[in-house]
């Protein structure tokens, strides 16, 4: 009775509540600032599409459509053409930005690890076309990032 | 020193009236733009976040940058609301808040107005702050809004009774109604403030409070997850900055009032010498921002309250305590031999 009529009057349960909302208020906060701070990110971290060269500069793909076979989203078009030496290559290599959905399932199709996805994730585009990204533009981002994207591979390789 | 004095009693009265109003209502809305920040932070603390922190050094000045948004929104009147009412409601929130300011004795001597009845005065005006949101959610013409409003209304009249109640009690106490001779009642010391013999009371005071500036666990009126935002949906830019202000200022005059009425006002714990280094202002405003520190402390810990369960207990609870309690100041006063304690 008479501890009914304290956890009644005196309000015990509402001081352990703000007790807990108080203890918390002292610990070390989650935040991560982003621009200065980054969490860290997997090599396996599907950001950005690119298109990769070989060291002697030749372009990898061979045209053999079946990143665009296995795309779930139909974000990649793709026109190829025999080029004067012989080989078979691509006159066109469209992704839709829009459409995909970065499963990843385009660079594990390829036999040749020409398409990839890096780890870049800011990124915008300010028009609707803009959205979709072309065979130079994806050539580009490979040619660029060639190092990052090399060293991913190298680090996720002992699993694949 | 003289000099200025002679310069300041050359004034004409109506511009003496002017700076002292702006005297305190400067300050004041500085300390609200600083309380939204508060809040902020401390609710992210609470949350093992960091708050705003870009704006300024430490994020120091977000509630600039935020009034300066506001400013520049544009002020949206919805078609079929009442033109008239719709933005003269925000006012009608604001005034009460502002004007209750008035006869807020800052330290023995610091205060502008040392009415009477003084606490009478800011009753009335902590009532009228209820007008604002009735008439903004009227005004409106909307559904939530109306809603918001009404609930607004009803939880106000019915915590208005229990620390209206909470006051008598004071009252008793002090045996005054001005709060400058409320807070001298309780000067000698921490064990003579009034929270001590009116516990009960400076309890139901201070939630009552909380449910009269409609802030959670009591925030049924703007309701974020049932209604939206209630009463004030329907506005933007400077009104709805306007109802914020409202919101804040009542806040901070809630915790001062508390302090005046049961934490001793601008007295120090003891009247001995490391307390006493420390200026009276000072004590008034340390407290007061330590009551304005649980407002936030509530609402980052509490669930909003159900409807029904509000209703019941500012009816079946708090008015019978208030009442009982009163009944025991009354008893104790003439009664028993701790009665000096009770005034």
């Amino acid at each position: 009775m008479f501890k009914r009529f304290f956890n009644t009057w005196l309000l015990p349960e509402l001081a352990r509540g703000l007790g807990v909302t108080g203890k918390y208020f002292f610990r070390k906060k989650f935040t991560v600032q982003y621009p200065e701070e980054r969490a860290p990110r997997s090599p396996r971290f599907r950001g950005l599409h690119a298109l990769r060269r070989y060291p002697n500069g030749e372009e990898r793909c061979i045209a053999c459509k079946l990143c665009e076979a296995v795309c779930p989203a139909l974000a990649i078009t793709i026109e190829s053409q025999e080029r004067q030496d012989g080989t078979r290559r691509t006159t066109r290599y469209d992704i839709d930005l829009f459409k995909c959905i970065y499963c990843g399932y385009c660079e594990e199709a390829c036999p040749v690890d020409s398409i990839v996805l890096t780890d870049l994730h800011e990124y915008h585009f300010e028009t609707g076309a803009a959205g979709t990204i072309s065979k130079e533009d994806l050539l580009q981002i490979g040619q660029k990032h060639e190092q990052a994207i090399a060293r991913a591979r190298a680090a996720d390789s002992t699993y694949r | 020193m003289d000099w200025v004095l002679n310069l300041w009693f050359e004034l004409p009265v109506l511009v003496q009236i002017g700076v002292k109003i702006v005297a305190i209502v400067a300050p004041l809305m500085v300390a609200v733009a600083y309380y939204t920040l508060a809040e902020r932070k401390v609710i992210a603390y609470m949350h093992v976040r960091v708050g705003p922190n870009r704006v300024g050094p430490k994020g120091l000045l977000q509630p600039i940058a935020d009034a300066v948004k506001l400013m520049f929104k544009e002020m949206i009147v919805p078609t079929h609301a009442d033109r008239y009412l719709f933005i003269i409601a925000p006012v009608l929130a604001l005034a009460p808040a502002l004007g209750a300011w008035a006869v807020m004795p800052f330290t023995d001597t610091l205060v502008l107005a040392d009415v009477n009845a003084s606490l009478l005065y800011v009753l009335a005006l902590t009532s009228m702050g209820v007008y604002g949101v009735v008439v903004a959610g009227w005004a409106s013409n909307s559904k939530y809004a109306f809603l918001g409003a009404m609930r607004s209304a009803a939880q106000i009249v019915a915590y208005e009774i229990a620390m209206g109640f909470a006051l008598v009690g004071v009252l008793m106490a002090a045996g005054s109604l001005n709060l400058r001779e409320i807070v001298l009642a309780q000067s000698g010391g921490l064990h003579q403030w009034f929270f001590i013999p009116l516990f009960p009371l400076f309890l139901v005071y201070l939630i009552s409070g909380v449910a009269e500036t409609n802030r959670s666990p009591f925030d049924v009126a703007e309701g974020e997850s049932e209604i939206v935002a209630g009463f004030h949906v329907d506005y933007s830019g400077m009104g709805f900055a306007v109802f914020f202000l409202a919101e804040y200022a009542n806040m901070l005059l809630i915790s001062g009032l508390t302090v005046l009425l049961f934490l001793g006002g601008w007295h120090p714990p003891a009247p001995v010498a490391p307390f006493t280094w420390i200026p009276d202002l000072f004590w008034f405003l340390g407290k007061l921002a330590v009551i304005a520190f649980l407002f936030l402390w509530f609402r980052a810990t509490f669930p909003r309250y159900r409807y029904d369960q509000i209703m019941r207990l500012g009816w079946k609870v708090f008015i019978p305590v208030t009442l009982v309690w009163i009944t025991v100041i009354g008893v104790a006063k003439f009664f028993t031999p701790i009665g000096h304690w009770f005034g």
